[in-house]
């Protein structure tokens, strides 16, 4: 045998185990139960959403909703910084997300007010406009609210990917989309239960610890009214929940409190959560707090002995314990929980707040057996189209079928094998891509052979034929190969969800079947022809 | 075994009646959309659909009349039919309303047209689906997805420019486009929805297409090496003729696989095959009769052999052959 047939022999024969290990042998183990090292069913091909059944959703991340924490915030450094430097300001106003105003400045004390600005980081991060009456509208930097909105997406993300990790969904995928790429699309292949996957990942789980002014009352006029309807800048009115414990409101019904604006304990402060029991025996979370953060509780419930302190989770006041003693490290959080609540709830609380609100633009819960039923419809296409295929080559190719075939063969082993190797994840279109590539490494073939023939018919020896069919064609394969992937290429790059994974089978197909066509197809002719000098005839 | 051997078609005879009919399903595909409007899937259009698995299946009817009765929005709207394998007792619906964007509302509308199901007297059902799409989402999709065709056409067409020559090019992408407004016109025509994978399909069939041209233009190239005598017209019909068997039986394999998607892909592939189907025959029949002819339009002075060859004295013969053989062709019709 030929040296370098040999070697094109063994070439062929690596690939197809390379491939093959990656890519058929996992699913001939689970199939028939065949032993497997755990090494490469992990690699094995992973099913997409529609085929495996579970939730998909598309959440938006409302930017503006951090862009205007963020500017409430700079208002109120500039109004206390205002105040310290003893300059009396009227209204202080929030006009839009990334735009407030301050109102009064009096004339005689606008350097003094421009000074105090000076020591804050409002000037950096914000315009400031002089308007009549000592007006100052104060207007977000554009750089600053560009990267304040790719901060709150990429925050977002990590947070839904802390609480999906928690969630324990395996094999879950996270990823931004979106024009803005404010889009966060979120896959949990085999949940079911859509509600409760939104409730963790939508929910916003801002913890704070807050002191109680006054309250609780029955209603929000009647929680003003004890501020003669003028409610100081430093303290909201903020509603929770009546319990039994709380005399002269109806259990369940709203009630409001007046609490402190700023929170010397928040959600960031938190060591970790976790769902418990309170005296009762209900469902309950306990949670503990970081070093710093049990240092500034211990003082605050040390100099605030006898008042009440409201636990507030996403502006809703949960509960109001009345602080009998110091307490450093550790609080509970009790409400009427299911044990499964409590336990999201302690899920939500462990994996941080959400910079911004959401919206979901999309969700999406796949059942399994509708999954099941598109894999299994989807492989018996396949299998038919491949079948019909091999059956048509057979007849019109005789012996030179067999080529084709063994080709095709080839072909998807490495598709499989690649896509195992590189992860990718198949899908309903994907499955499409495969049929395609079936039909164009049939096509390849054919244009092959059909060369051969001609050459043939114009009366060349069989060994100039073959050799002649594949280097004509070649030039002619590399050009619809080469068009295709550009085509692919931009599926994969602009396209969205299922194109793109349709893009990706058939790029990898493209690749595979140039290699096929040309390289497996040609040694396995020089095989069949051997060192026979003569060949007369051949089988096409 | 041959399907066809050393044929001697004239194709390019038939260039006018292949723009008259092209011109007549893709204006007939327009009208369609532009009368009735193309039925949107979920997934561009928005909306809330369930799919609910019965023990029984009832009757489209039926599901109507436990829509009007029970659910806010009426049945009027509602798009019911009978989903996937009849042995699964599967029935979709799908209602435009989409609730709020809020988190808590979203699953709102699913919620009560499962609860109006239930409460319309219909035997027992699990849903087994549901799909909730924003309006926000269509209008990126369908955004992206012209972004990336329009994007992917301008990069084959700068290929084949590159490579061949821009008349070619141009032959390519016009045979492109008609493909793909032929298929759309399909599409309409047997009342399928455009959903992304309908829309991975046209792609498909636009790859399968300049596929299949440039395989023919290949061709044409190294026969106006190999016969420079000859005119371009000639020489395209040599090129033609020459690959048919290719053109066919690849067209005649794709097809078979296709035709097993459509036939037992389920109902998710269900569209999208029949758009292959359709895709793939008339990329087929674009190839050799738009594509082709497209350059010949564009390239009309080199039809016929430039009369400066006329000095030469072999060349007159040439033409005289090539034309000789043109009309044996035309009296064999005839007869």
């Amino acid at each position: 045998m030929n040296k370098n047939l040999r070697w094109k022999i063994l070439l062929c024969l690596a690939v197809l185990i390379l491939f093959g290990v990656a890519g058929v042998y996992p699913i001939l183990a689970s199939m028939y139960h065949l032993p497997a090292p755990q090494a490469i069913m992990n690699k094995q091909l992973k099913l997409g959403l529609d085929l495996k059944g579970g939730v998909h959703l598309v959440l938006r991340v409302k930017t503006d909703t951090a862009l205007r924490v963020e500017t409430e915030l700079e208002m109120q450094r500039v109004a206390e910084a205002a105040r310290t430097a003893g300059v009396s300001v009227g209204a202080t106003t929030v006009t839009s997300e990334k735009q407030f105003r301050i109102e009064g400045v009096p004339s005689a004390q606008d350097a003094a007010f421009r000074q105090a600005l000076a020591s804050t980081s409002v000037e950096t991060n914000f315009d400031r406009a002089p308007g009549a009456n000592g007006t100052y509208t104060f207007t977000m930097k554009p750089n600053v609210e560009r990267s304040l909105r790719e901060e709150a997406v990429v925050q977002a993300q990590q947070t839904i990917e802390r609480r999906v990790n928690e969630l324990g969904v395996a094999e879950p995928s996270i990823a931004r989309q979106g024009q803005n790429g404010d889009n966060i699309r979120v896959e949990l292949p085999g949940l079911d239960d859509v509600n409760r996957a939104k409730n963790i990942i939508g929910s916003p789980g801002l913890l704070e610890l807050k002191l109680v002014e006054q309250g609780p009352f029955p209603t929000q006029e009647a929680a003003l009214q004890a501020y003669n309807n003028n409610l100081p800048p430093d303290l909201a009115i903020v509603p929770g929940t009546s319990d039994p414990a709380n005399a002269g409101a109806a259990p369940g019904s709203t009630i409001y409190y007046v609490l402190r604006r700023i929170a010397p304990i928040t959600g960031r402060d938190l060591r970790s959560a976790r769902q418990s029991l309170d005296q009762n025996n209900q469902p309950a979370v306990s949670f503990t707090l970081s070093n710093d953060g049990a240092r500034r509780f211990g003082t605050l419930t040390e100099q605030n002995i006898g008042r009440n302190l409201a636990i507030v989770l996403d502006n809703k006041v949960f509960s109001a314990p009345r602080i009998d003693g110091r307490i450093t490290d550790n609080g509970q959080i009790f409400g009427s929980f299911t044990t499964q609540e409590a336990q999201d709830l302690a899920l939500v609380l462990r994996s941080g707040a959400l910079p911004a609100e959401m919206d979901y633009l999309r969700e999406e819960t796949i059942g399994p057996t509708l999954g099941a039923d598109a894999i299994k419809s989807g492989v018996i296409a396949s299998v038919v189209g491949l079948v019909l295929i091999v059956v048509f080559m057979l007849i019109y190719y005789k012996l030179s079928g067999v080529n084709a075939v063994v080709a095709l063969l080839f072909n998807l082993i490495i598709l499989l094998g690649l896509m195992a190797y590189i992860g990718a994840v198949m899908t309903l279109p994907g499955i499409a891509g495969f049929v395609l590539t079936m039909g164009i490494g049939v096509d390849s073939n054919v244009l092959i052979f059909e060369r051969i023939k001609e050459e043939l018919e114009a009366g060349r020896p069989v060994r100039a034929s073959v050799n002649a069919g594949f280097s004509r064609v070649f030039m002619t394969l590399l050009d619809t190969h080469i068009s295709a992937v550009i085509g692919a290429l931009f599926l994969f790059q602009f396209g969205t969800g299922p194109i793109r994974g349709f893009a990706m089978t058939l790029f990898i197909g493209l690749a595979s079947n140039l290699f096929t066509s040309t390289f497996v197809s040609k040694t396995m002719f020089e095989l069949a022809l051997g060192r026979r000098q003569q060949v007369n005839a051949l089988s096409i | 075994m041959h399907l066809f051997h050393k044929t001697n078609i004239d194709f390019l005879r038939w260039r006018w009646h292949a723009v008259i009919l092209s011109w007549i399903v893709i204006l007939a595909g327009i009208g369609m959309i532009a009368t009735k409007g193309m039925k949107l899937g979920i997934e561009f259009a928005g909306g809330t659909a369930i799919v609910a698995e019965f023990d029984q299946t009832p009757s489209i009817d039926a599901v109507r009349q436990a829509l009007n009765r029970n659910y806010s929005g009426g049945g009027e709207d509602a798009i019911v039919q009978n989903y996937g394998d009849p042995a699964q007792h599967r029935v979709m619906v799908r209602v435009p309303q989409v609730g709020g964007e809020r988190g808590e509302d979203l699953s709102q509308v699913a919620k009560s047209v499962e609860d109006a199901l239930r409460k319309g007297g219909l035997p027992h059902f699990t849903v087994a689906n549901t799909e909730i799409v924003g309006p926000a989402v269509g209008e990126e999709l369908t955004q992206k997805g012209l972004w990336a065709f329009f994007l992917s056409l301008a990069g084959i067409l700068a290929y084949i420019a590159f490579r061949f020559q821009l008349s070619f090019a141009v032959g390519a992408v016009v045979a492109t486009v008609h493909d793909v407004l032929v298929t759309l016109a399909f599409l309409a025509f047997f009342g399928y929805d455009m959903t992304l994978n309908v829309i991975a399909a046209i792609l498909t069939v636009t790859g399968y297409s300049t596929n299949d041209t440039i395989v023919i233009f290949d061709r044409v190239r190294e026969n106006m090496r190999s016969h420079r005598r000859e005119s371009l017209y000639d020489v395209i019909n040599i090129a033609l003729n020459q690959t048919l068997g290719r053109t066919v039986i690849t067209a005649g394999t794709a097809l078979l696989s296709a035709i097993a998607l459509f036939l037992f892909g389920g109902e998710v592939l269900h569209g999208f095959a029949f758009a292959m189907i359709v895709g793939i025959v008339t990329g087929t029949y674009s190839s050799i009769f738009v594509a082709a002819a497209i350059v010949t339009f564009w390239r009309r002075k080199q039809l016929r052999p430039a009369t400066a060859s006329a000095a030469v004295p072999s060349a007159p013969a040439a033409t005289g052959a090539a034309q000789s053989k043109r009309s044996k062709q035309r009296k064999a019709r005839a007869s």
